[in-house]
């Protein structure tokens, strides 16, 4: 761990305007904000990320969920992963969030990492996390990958690129993109709202460039956009242990069932993508079908037709199959 | 010792170190400071083999705060220890920095020395080494060492006839992988230096064997040598013998002339302080077709570091020679060199792995005869220890079994595959022995009985978290009649009079005679001082006219005579009686030469298979141990509860994974490193069966730490094929084996 200046803001724009001062909000940023610090501190320990200043916005009031007047729910960046889980806005009309939350890290993480946080959680990919590693495009751009070739059973099979097959971590996310959540970010004085779905970036060639973050870009809330009248949603996370450890194939499932057809379906995949994967070839499968195992196999089988499994993880192909028809099965039945 | 109903042995008495461990003020090797210190931090190679190049400390050395580098040839002499000394035991023999060459990734290159530990971090970060790197081997086939040069451990009988002609029969191979030791408390060494003399504050489960390591490989007399350990975070077998970052601890607190404080990081301990090895093993058993054992035959290899800088043997044939009656067996073993770091016993080394494999083949062996895996172990109990031709002093397998399959349910058992459910749950039911060997070795204790009517006990043996403390106060209570608020136990320290490792499981057995006798010479002591000293009742009296009860002494014909020792001493003006007993090991001893000694066990398991999601779990644990008599209710249920759970991660969790590129562990950290969380905890059923041994001593109580981890992976096969009919010879069970192999399954019960 490198020194560092530690400042605290007390205001979102004062927040901002130190990060303004960075170079990049992404891999390699100068300045970075704290929270719960559940993946910064512990990255900072690993040399991983070295800012030169921490901005600390846990004084921030941005801690409160409330219900809009349009009955969506605005959840702000500061409100902790185990009291959004416990919200009872949220255990009511957003299961797959409640569900999604509780199956990541362990009660100590959930009581400190944050909303905002989880969204910018970095990957577990051993090979990122190892300077002894001097080739991680993620890290270091144009190095190489590592993982590629070495031990990479749990590393994506879908989104993945021939510079990074890192997964993206997120339990907390592949719910909200289910849900198709907003972001809402600040910068300055000017405020942007993101549509999740457009809010990360496939690695490609810049994997080093993970969301549509700029310096000064602060995101102070999440908006769930109203439940749909009638949908039931479902989490469903499988894994080696039964607790703290990251999805090998987890699936959200936002569906609405109209008599006999499905009317909408919203299916994201986590543990599988190198970022949350939203996946509209299984929605497209699934809208207008009957709600029965031939249809929920046709669109596990559309949303896996891409992966592109690496030495360690072709069972993941299957893995999340079967995570996908279990998750529709059990939330209609 | 005769022991009443209202004895405290046997009782669930609560730890009496308990408190200080609660409340935060239980004095970790780690939290020793000491003023004008500084902190080490190692610098760890990032090739698998090669040579150093260039190691450039340069910037490093003139960053803030930073006091020395170490490396290869700017070192003070580390020296080798005395090779096969018993006294002096270490796996990774080779000094630190002794040479350039690369042995494995992770080895400690260099060690940046500062004020603060941040400033030494920042320096090791700053150490630049280049390397020739060659290509190490990692390879996790062990083929290599089943070959002509295999040592033969046990034989009897013709083996190689009889399973050629035996009518039933099974050759199997098995694999364990490595598991890395992660007790929560880090390897830590705080070494202090006074001009002449070592005071070393050190994590280890053996201060006597560390004082003797460090003597030799700092070069100085044993006296000059004090090793304190008070507490343990755990050791499970990791922290038995010193590893390298005693030694640069030592020699760069005297170097400095300052406290040196060395506490590992997580990925050090993958590397530089243990694990136990990867194994391949070869079963072979025959049988007659009604059932009985004819032939069995287990060969391994383990893996051990490159030999030059250690060499380390897993023991998995530990049971194999007796745990059956066969009349035709051998074992026969191996040590194949990788570049990894140096193995070093895990809890239950040896046997645990061996079981797995052995409890396995029995189970493949029973399914092929068509016959019940409990009855099937049950028609081939042997009468006496085979391999000796010696009785046991004390086995009672047979009831294990038989209590534990009606704990169990065993009777409702259906061995079709599958066949059982719970619902939408396939239930898989899974049986496995476990032996663990029994013993004794040497130990001296002193007690003193004081003044002030409190007992002080002194034994240079440790507590690592497994309840020691509370063993001795209960053994001096029992001779004393004290209760254990006013018994001392004074452990953790080379200063006092030599006690055995926390290892193997023998402490318990033997510390009891030692402590024993020590309360008795110093009874002896204090009535003797009773009919001596003026002013008592019992002036002029013989001393064996007295007795010791409840803390009173008193003349045996009369209980009113009774008078608190602390009054007799007082108005002797004696601070304290004392007493010191000796322990022997059993092996020379005379009388029990010819008796084999060891524990026994069954575990009956069930595990619950969701085939539409590829989920298993282990859900229920019956588990029947025979250890002699339990000492302590509490701190042995703790022992054998929590070795299920290490159990259940070894079945289906625990590995550590090298890339096999450059024999880097991957998975270095607690959150990659798959243990069983509390999520993964079946229910654990633990009876013990408490018949006593008494002749391994006078209490009957063999050791407890090991043995509930032995055979339970297997149960947990057993089961799972049960459940799947899928035989997974190769640990940990993972999911994608089991989708890949369970036939017909991807299509079924989504």
């Amino acid at each position: 761990m490198i020194d560092f200046a530690l400042s605290r803001a007390s205001s979102p724009a004062e927040a901002s305007e130190q990060a303004a001062k960075s170079k990049t909000a992404q891999q390699g940023a100068q300045v970075r904000y704290v929270a719960g610090g559940t993946t910064l501190i512990d990255l900072m320990k690993l040399d991983v990320e070295t800012p030169v200043r921490v901005v600390d916005i846990n004084r921030l009031e941005l801690a409160r969920t409330e219900r809009q007047p349009d009955g969506s729910l605005r959840i702000g960046a500061m409100v902790r992963n185990a009291d959004l889980a416990h919200d009872p806005n949220v255990v009511r009309d957003y299961p797959v969030l409640s569900q999604g939350l509780l199956s990541g890290a362990t009660g100590q993480l959930r009581n400190m990492a944050t909303t905002g946080g989880n969204l910018l959680q970095r990957t577990r990919c051993s090979y990122f996390r190892d300077l002894a590693y001097a080739e991680c495009n993620k890290r270091t751009p144009g190095s190489g990958c590592s993982a590629i070739g070495g031990h990479n059973r749990t590393h994506a099979i879908l989104g993945t690129s021939e510079h990074c097959i890192a997964t993206h971590p997120s339990d907390m996310a592949v719910a909200m993109m289910a849900l198709e959540a907003r972001i809402h970010i600040l910068n300055g004085q000017s405020e942007r709202e993101v549509p999740i779905g457009e809010f990360y970036l496939l690695p490609g060639n810049t994997p080093n460039l993970e969301n549509v973050l700029k310096p000064g870009d602060l995101i102070t809330y999440v908006t769930l956009p109203p439940p749909v009248a009638g949908a039931r949603s479902h989490y469903l996370k499988l894994r080696d242990r039964a607790s703290y450890e990251f999805a090998l194939a987890s699936a959200a499932v936002v569906i609405h069932v109209d008599g006999e057809r499905i009317r909408k379906a919203r299916i994201a995949f986590g543990g599988v993508g190198t970022r949350p994967w939203r996946s509209p070839e299984a929605e497209h499968a699934l809208e207008g079908k009957a709600a029965d195992e031939a249809t929920f196999r046709a669109a596990a089988d559309a949303a896996l037709r891409n992966a592109k499994p690496q030495r360690d993880n072709a069972f993941k192909v299957e893995l999340a199959k079967r995570c996908l028809i279990r998750a529709l099965t059990t939330v209609t039945t | 010792m005769a022991t009443t109903p209202a004895s405290i042995i046997g009782r669930a008495v609560p730890r009496i170190d308990g408190p200080l461990k609660t409340s935060g003020t239980a004095k970790y090797s780690s939290d020793h400071n000491f003023p004008n210190m500084v902190y080490a931090v190692p610098v760890c190679s990032t090739i698998g083999k090669g040579r150093i190049r260039r190691l450039d400390s340069s910037a490093a050395e003139v960053m803030p705060g930073v006091v020395r580098v170490y490396r290869h040839g700017k070192v003070p002499p580390i020296y080798r220890p005395i090779p096969h000394d018993r006294t002096a035991r270490i796996d990774e023999s080779r000094p630190p920095f002794e040479d350039e060459r690369i042995y494995y990734n992770g080895q400690y290159v260099a060690l940046a020395v500062a004020d603060s530990y941040e400033h030494a971090k920042a320096a090791a970060g700053a150490v630049k080494v280049e390397y020739d790197a060659e290509t190490p081997n990692v390879s996790l086939d062990l083929s290599d060492g089943f070959n002509d040069s295999m040592q033969e451990e046990s034989k009897r009988g013709d083996v190689d006839a009889a399973f050629a002609s035996a009518p039933v029969k099974i050759d199997e191979t098995y694999v364990t992988p490595v598991e890395t030791h992660n007790p929560i408390e880090l390897h830590a060494s705080v070494a202090t230096w006074d001009g002449s003399r070592f005071v070393l504050y050190e994590t280890t489960q053996a201060v006597m064997n560390h004082q003797a390591v460090m003597a030799q490989m700092l070069g100085v007399p044993r006296e000059n040598v004090q090793i304190v350990m008070k507490f343990l975070g755990s050791g499970f077998g990791g922290k038995l013998w010193p590893w390298p970052q005693a030694m640069l601890a030592a020699v760069a607190a005297r170097d400095l002339n300052r406290p040196v404080k060395l506490v590992i990081d997580r990925s050090m301990m993958f590397t530089c302080a243990g694990h136990r090895p990867r194994t391949q093993q070869r079963i072979r058993l025959g049988a007659t077709p009604d059932g009985k054992l004819v032939s069995l035959e287990h060969d391994y290899a383990n893996h051990s570091s490159i030999s030059t800088v250690g060499h380390f043997r897993e023991n998995c044939g530990e049971a194999t020679p007796f745990l059956y009656s066969t009349p035709n067996l051998r074992v026969r073993s191996n040590v194949v060199d990788r570049n990894v770091g140096t193995p070093t016993p895990m809890r239950g080394p040896g046997a645990v792995p061996g079981l797995f494999a052995l409890e396995s083949g029995i189970d493949e062996l029973a399914i092929k005869l068509k016959m019940d895996p409990v009855q099937f172990r049950l028609m081939n109990e042997p009468k006496l220890d085979e391999s000796k031709g010696m009785p046991f002093s004390s086995r009672h397998l047979k009831e294990c079994l038989t209590q534990g399959a009606e704990k169990f349910g065993w009777s409702a058992y259906k061995p079709e595959i599958g066949s059982m459910r719970r619902g939408d749950i396939t239930l898989g039911w899974g049986v496995a022995s476990c032996s663990w060997i029994a013993g004794r070795g040497a130990c001296k204790a002193t007690l003193s009985l004081r003044d002030d009517g409190t007992a002080r006990i002194a034994c240079a043996t440790q507590d690592i978290g497994t309840g020691t403390y509370t063993v001795f106060a209960q053994v001096v209570s029992e001779k004393t009649g004290l209760p254990l608020h006013k018994i001392d136990v004074v452990l953790g320290n080379s200063s006092l009079p030599p006690g055995p490792t926390s290892g193997g499981s023998m402490v318990t057995g033997t510390v009891i005679p030692a402590i024993i006798q020590a309360a008795d010479a110093a009874i002896r002591q204090l009535l003797t001082v009773a009919t001596t000293a003026s002013d008592t009742p019992f002036q002029n009296r013989k001393p064996e006219e007295l007795v010791l009860t409840e803390g009173r002494i008193q003349l045996k014909s009369d209980a009113a005579s009774a008078v608190p020792f602390e009054t007799i001493l007082k108005r002797a003006n004696i601070r304290t009686a004392e007493g010191e007993g000796n322990s022997g090991p059993n092996s020379t001893d005379p009388q029990l030469r010819n008796y084999s000694f060891h524990s026994f066990g069954a575990h009956f398991l069930e595990v619950e298979w969701d085939a539409g999601i590829a989920r298993l779990r282990v859900s229920r644990v019956v588990t029947v141990i025979d250890v002699g008599r339990i000492v302590n209710l509490k701190a042995a249920r703790n022992q054998v509860e929590g070795a299920i759970v290490m159990g259940v991660g070894m079945g289906m969790l625990e590995r550590t994974i090298y890339d096999p590129r450059n024999g880097r562990p991957v998975n270095n950290n607690v959150a990659d490193y798959l243990m069983a969380t509390n999520a993964d905890c079946p229910e654990i059923d633990v009876t013990f069966l408490d018949y006593p041994d008494k002749l391994l001593n006078e209490v009957g109580a063999r050791g407890v730490g090991e043995i509930g981890l032995a055979g339970v992976a297997a149960a947990i096969t057993n089961a799972t094929y049960h459940a799947t009919g899928v035989r997974v010879r190769e640990l940990p069970i993972r999911l994608e084996t089991l989708m890949e192999q369970e036939k017909g399954s991807t299509t079924r019960r989504a």
